[in-house]
């Protein structure tokens, strides 16, 4: 990682300067755009919910900084040679940041027949994209790091440089398809190219980290698998760039697993079930990224009000429109129980 | 004529010859043993996976979802049951993500009693692999529907169940079962594709000239066609069913044996046809008795073709135990046996409403 330079931010032209850290400017303003308007996108999700254009909330308001960064840094595209990613449900920070159309979220969030990742038939959150390799976020905790596995092993075979990224939460570190992903992830000789990320908002639902884990982090579980590991503080938007973009560097190039530890709150509670208000007690990543942004005088606060205020209205005027949509007809349940061709062979 | 194991192997020879299959891989599976049954022994694309079923599906999905064509194995289907909810999302992704990723993988593996196989490997998957939606679901019953049912399974883009009848996999096929390409003796057979016992370390197969052969899923066989009574069956009970109907036709007892082949879909024209002619339906299957695939025909059966019975359907299947104990008594007494069936074909026959 490189050291901060001194802070001269205010004698540059914002395009030039340092912002903060290592990020360049044009860096920093694209992170702060991209985080900004998941969380505005998960406050109108929020509210969607709450007047009732939605029966369920779960997502990712308080990991925009280090899902954001995660999004900007894949290799994004479809197939062998491109990156995979095994995500769950609190996604949309690297779906915006990877350039997923907000409005499809909302219409996933309102279930019409237009959603494009499950045609109204999952939860937020629960994104698919096979044009960029977004697998299918399924909601049964840890199964996608068994899954992964398997995209990554493709990779090996095809020799390409592609990569295979699997993310889930702390609690879920404790079922047996993280171990899977360790074990299968790390056999001599038979390494795969996977970046197992582990976003530790220290919570299950209600369960806190210390009621079910034993070992001080989480990432130290790869060491006993010879893996390369690393604790970060995940609200931290440059600490997270960079340290991403050190473990895909080297699961691209090394074609070996590496274990990230991003520790980052959950300011939104675990989903509607528990109340989906705004929690007060842990570090908003988006007030503190932005404070730092206007200190170094890279933006001001009028500037991201006005930004904000944008980004709200858009939404705004995007669930309205969504609200008008078609729901699924009823007798589309028994579309796509079958497949006829191999799209993912290649079919079309 | 070749035994069902040979059958297999030979299934997933033409699959990684010609069919694109790129990985056949679970526990054991690939050298230096191939199989605990050896229907892996010889070919091309298998390997070994740590001892985790678990880790074997989701590897078989992300294969699948990565544009490869995978054959996965789970030793025994005993072994499987703490995969359910892999089995699900392999079953769901397709439909969960609007059409977006089909999962193009084959998942085979043994079912059923007949081997002493004592409480853990005697268990049947049929009732749980039939309450999985999005899975296709084949059990065949002899050598030539295992190879041209497996070459379904392979060519299809969904995940599709191969059952394997434990008790069957050594047994050889009978006249009209042949392999397409098999050498007709069993020794040339043997010599060519079993592997010698000993070192194997060069060891190579010898394959004979297959031909593709597709056995369609979701087409039942009549196994021994038959006019009083319909014997709705898979897998190991097949040939069991069609030896007791044949020592009933001593007693001028003519039963039908329908050998489904396929659970998921199942042809159903092909039941509907055969109780409209015989008026009386015997379902028979290994799998615990209590919310048994054989009661799903039977409420489908009463529900569409009530009027066309003439004796209440009935359902032979395993005694709803814990398990199946080890001892001849014990096993006998756990799942169907051929007097068993005998009895219940003849007591149908002889119903009168
Ligand atoms: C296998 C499974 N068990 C239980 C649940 C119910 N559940 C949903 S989220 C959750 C907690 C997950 O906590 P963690 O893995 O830390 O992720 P977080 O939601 O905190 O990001 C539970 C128990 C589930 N979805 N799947």
């Amino acid at each position: 990682m490189t050291t901060a330079p001194p802070d001269r931010s205010a004698e540059r032209s914002p395009t030039t300067a340092a912002a903060s850290g290592g990020l360049s400017t044009e860096t920093a303003l694209r992170l702060h755009d991209l985080m900004l308007r998941s969380r505005v996108l998960e406050e109108r999700l929020i509210t969607m919910y709450k007047q009732g254009d939605g029966y369920f909330w779960i997502g990712g308001p308080g990991e925009e900084a280090f899902n954001v960064p995660l999004g900007l840094l894949v290799d994004k595209g479809q197939g062998l040679d491109h990156d995979y990613l095994h995500l769950h449900y609190r996604s949309s920070g690297t779906l915006l940041a990877m350039g997923a159309d907000p409005i499809d979220s909302l219409r996933q969030m309102k279930n019409t027949a237009s959603d494009p990742y499950s045609k109204g038939r999952n939860f937020a959150g629960h994104y698919s994209v096979r044009k960029w390799n977004v697998a299918p976020v399924s909601s049964p905790i840890e199964v996608q790091y068994s899954i992964a596995i398997g995209t990554a092993q493709a990779q090996t075979k095809k020799g390409t440089k592609g990569i295979t990224i699997v993310q889930g939460g702390d609690a879920g570190t404790a079922e047996g398809d993280f171990a899977t992903c360790l074990v299968w992830s790390s056999r001599k000789g038979r390494e795969l190219p996977i970046l197992i990320i582990v976003t530790n908002n220290k919570f299950g639902i209600s369960t806190p980290y210390e009621g079910q884990h034993g070992e001080s982090r989480i990432a130290d579980r790869g060491k006993a698998f010879g893996m390369q590991t690393a604790t970060i503080d995940g609200n931290d938007p440059e600490t997270s760039f960079h340290a991403l973009k050190k473990a895909i560097d080297y699961v691209r190039t090394e074609r070996k697993p590496y274990l990230l530890e991003a520790m980052v709150s959950r300011l939104h509670g675990h989903s509607s079930a528990s109340g989906a208000n705004f929690v007060k007690d842990e570090v908003d990543c988006l007030t503190r990224f932005e404070q730092r942004l206007e200190e170094k005088k890279v933006l001001s606060r009028a500037q991201m009000d006005e930004m904000r205020a944008k980004y709200t209205q858009e939404f705004l005027t995007a669930s309205q429109k969504v609200r008008e949509e078609p729901q699924p007809k009823a007798e589309t349940i028994w579309d796509h129980v079958f497949a006829d061709k191999n799209y993912v062979g290649g079919e079309n | 004529m070749a035994t069902m194991v040979q059958a297999i192997r030979m299934a997933l020879h033409v699959g990684e010859s010609k069919l694109g299959v790129t990985d056949i891989f679970g526990e054991d599976v690939g050298p230096p043993l191939g199989g605990v049954f050896t229907a892996t022994q010889g070919l091309e694309t298998t390997w070994n996976t740590p001892l985790d079923e678990r880790g074997i599906v989701g590897m078989a999905i992300g294969l699948a979802l990565a544009g490869r064509k995978p054959v996965a194995e789970i030793q025994f289907c005993d072994y499987a049951f703490n995969t359910v909810d892999l089995l699900k999302i392999a079953g769901n992704t397709y439909w969960s993500s609007g059409g977006d990723w089909n999962v193009p993988l084959v998942m085979m593996t043994p079912v059923g009693a007949g081997i002493r196989g004592s409480i853990y490997h005697s268990h049947s998957f049929d009732a749980q692999a039939t309450r999985i939606p999005g899975w296709k679901i084949v059990m065949p019953s002899n050598p030539r529907d295992a190879y041209g049912l497996l070459l379904s399974a392979i060519k299809d883009p969904n995940p599709v169940m191969f059952l394997k009848p434990k008790a069957l996999l050594r047994a050889k096929g009978k006249p009209g079962e042949e392999i397409p390409g098999e050498p007709g003796d069993d020794k040339t057979l043997s010599k060519m594709i079993d592997a010698p016992l000993g070192d194997r370390t060069k060891w190579r197969p010898e394959w004979p000239k297959l031909e593709e052969l597709y056995i369609p899923i979701g087409k039942a066989r009549i196994a021994r066609p038959g006019t009083q009574v319909t014997v709705l069956t898979y897998g190991r009970n097949v040939p069991m069913c069609v030896a007791a109907a044949e020592e009933l036709a001593a007693d001028n007892i003519d039963a039908e044996i329908v050998d489904l082949r396929s659970l998921h879909p199942y042809d159903w024209d092909a039941i509907k046809q055969s109780v409209m002619k015989t008026n009386r339906v015997l379902c028979v299957n290994e799998d615990t008795e209590i919310t048994n695939f054989g009661e799903h025909l039977i409420r489908r059966i009463v529900e569409e073709l009530f009027y066309e019975l003439h004796a209440p359907p009935k359902l032979l299947a395993g005694a709803h135990l814990p398990g199946i104990g080890l001892a001849d008594a014990l096993e006998h007494a756990s799942v169907p046996q051929k007097d068993g069936i005998k009895r219940a074909i003849a007591e149908l026959a002889k119903h009168e409403p």
